[in-house]
């Protein structure tokens, strides 16, 4: 219950400084902005607008979203402590865990309701001007989703480094550079290796296994190759591709990066002096 | 044993500070303690270790006979209220609803949270953000959290810093509203005159040491060797006084009728009476020495041993 009470604060501070106001702007702008753009690619040919949408909102998310996820919570233990607010809260009847945990429910519910009002305007808007079918329509939630789920990693891991660092200035410093070193750095360097490896060492086997090590990558692969109308548009699909890792597959490594953050950082604020 | 506190041979180290270095103490119920010290003392630590935040590195701590820092901890903790030095809120949120977030943390209903804000006088800003409080009005929210749930053991860092003096007079009024209410009350403080006689007892900390604890009497006998009297005298002279006063007491005169007379603490009743014999002898008053003076006595009792 206590976990429940905490998360439930965390977003209604959210709610009251505008975190969730701001954020839902911001994702519903650019989403409908895609929607508007999205529609000329697709011309005359008799493709689903909502399947092109899918594939331009996902690559906005990979951008975005671990960057507002991050924003929101590398201030979670630390600022607390610094704000003095924290020891109060430990001196109730609450363990460690619960506060790590209802602190990432709540800033996980503050990600979906931006991405759910957010991404759901847009879908609304394609959907009253054109005809949009159940696969599409499948696509999408399943992108929305996993919008969510990769959101919910960065705000682990933005609590981590909340939760190993002595003054907020380093976490903050901290969150960009996750952010820079999966979102831009780790393709761009995959990229230089495949290039300089000449196929010699990273095998597809290998490759596979490397992007698993980066949930935006993880995320990536899922929405534009689950689906097959996606995956067209996405440039992914196509004969010469290897059977890709299966969609279940790709879940479950995006919900050990929301889990494996989530337990080091409980194991790093149970080590953590007050 | 319920609401009390104990620290048996306590030793807590932050790197190479010995914060609190072997302190053996325990709150009695339905009484009011005083941790006093200046600031490194060691006070917050003792209390911490109390709310189960920090480990003690050696010896055991005990509230209502739970370690606060295993696994019945958080049990513990639904029956104490502690107001932490410097409190902070999230000034996003109203007076009323960081209330209701924090009676409900502790498993109770939000129905008495107006008259707690009531009782420390700020139920008219109740549904205003914290963020436009005053720093008194702070803290007094920092004490209306900490009456929640009718708790047994109350906690109290410096809990009047930053008000101003009718607002601290109405702090310990408040806690001598408590004691008389059955709970245990802790105080920590730097101000030493202005729990004085606000308190049962006493804890003197300097340095992660406990100098001495018990009740103020007690702490002066154990530490102060002599009484003084200030004597308002007629027609008699020092040294004729220091003969017929026990042995090892001293007489200066001060001028305009005005004798100091120090005597051995034990011999304190017999001097009383031979000088309320005296013939010349007007007026005789007498000062304890306050906490103040006790603290500094102490303290360089302590430094003399230490050197």
């Amino acid at each position: 219950m206590s976990t429940l009470r905490i998360a439930w604060q965390e977003i209604r501070v959210g709610l009251r400084n505008r975190w969730v106001v701001a954020t839902t702007l911001l994702l519903a702008a650019l989403a409908l902005s895609l929607v508007l753009l999205g529609s000329a690619p697709s011309g005359a040919v008799q493709a689903d607008p909502l399947a092109i949408v899918v594939v331009s909102l996902a690559s906005l998310t990979i951008f975005l979203v671990p960057l507002i996820a991050l924003l929101l919570s590398f201030d979670a233990i630390v600022g607390e402590q610094e704000r003095g607010t924290l020891m109060l809260l430990l001196s109730y009847p609450v363990a460690r865990w619960q506060v790590v945990v209802g602190k990432v429910l709540g800033q996980v519910c503050i990600l979906a309701i931006a991405t759910l009002l957010g991404y759901g305007v847009a879908a609304g808007a394609l959907a009253l001007e054109s005809e949009i079918g159940a696969p599409a329509w499948n696509a999408f939630a399943a992108m929305v989703l996993t919008s969510i789920m990769l959101g919910a990693a960065f705000v682990a891991m933005g609590v981590l480094a909340s939760a190993i660092v002595r003054e907020r200035a380093t976490a903050a410093g901290l969150a960009v550079g996750v952010w820079l070193f999966f979102v831009l750095l780790y393709d761009t360097a995959l990229l230089g290796i495949l290039v300089a490896d000449q196929g010699k060492y990273v095998t597809q086997g290998v490759l596979e296994a490397l992007l698993m090590l980066n949930p935006a990558d993880v995320y990536r692969i899922f929405n534009m190759t689950a689906d097959e109308g996606v995956a067209v548009y996405s440039g992914l699909a196509g004969p010469g591709t290897a059977a890709p890792t299966p969609p279940g597959v790709l879940l479950a490594v995006l919900a050990a990066w929301v889990a494996v953050p989530l337990a080091l950082a409980i194991f790093a604020f149970r080590r953590r002096p007050v | 044993m319920s609401g009390t506190a104990q620290w048996n041979d306590v030793t807590r180290r932050y790197g190479d500070v010995l914060a609190v270095s072997g302190v053996s103490l325990s709150l009695r119920a339905g009484e009011a303690t005083a941790l006093v010290g200046h600031n490194g003392a060691g006070k917050t630590t003792l209390i911490k270790l109390l709310l189960g935040l920090v480990r003690p590195d050696a010896g055991t701590v005990r509230v209502s006979g739970v370690d606060p820092s295993g696994a019945q901890g958080a049990q513990a903790r639904r029956k104490l209220g502690f107001l932490p030095e410097n409190v902070a809120f999230h000034g996003a949120m109203t007076g009323s609803e960081l209330m209701a977030f924090y009676a409900r943390l502790k498993g109770h209903s939000v129905r008495r949270n107006r008259e707690l804000l009531s009782l420390v006088g700020i139920a008219h800003a109740a549904d205003r953000r914290v963020s436009t409080y005053s720093k008194g009005m702070r803290q007094r929210l920092g004490i209306a959290q900490a009456l929640i749930g009718e708790p047994q053991l109350l906690l109290f860092d410096e809990p009047t810093s930053g008000l101003d003096p009718a607002s601290r007079a109405e702090v310990f009024n408040t806690i001598d509203l408590l004691r008389r209410g059955g709970a245990t009350v802790l105080v920590c403080t730097h101000a030493l005159a202005e729990v004085e006689h606000r308190v049962d007892r006493v804890a003197v900390m300097h340095r992660g040491n406990l100098l001495a604890a018990g009740t103020l009497d007690e702490l002066r006998e154990g530490v102060v060797p002599e009484a003084r009297f200030r004597l308002r005298a007629e027609g008699l002279v020092g040294e004729d006084l220091s003969t017929r006063l026990p042995a090892g007491s001293r007489c200066t005169e001060a001028g305009e009728g005005i004798v100091l007379v120090s005597v051995p603490a034990a011999e304190k009743m017999a001097a009383l009476r031979t000088l309320a014999q005296l013939p010349g002898v007007r007026d005789i008053s007498t000062a304890a020495p306050g906490l103040e003076d006790l603290y500094r006595q102490l303290v360089e009792r302590h430094e003399a041993m230490a050197a």
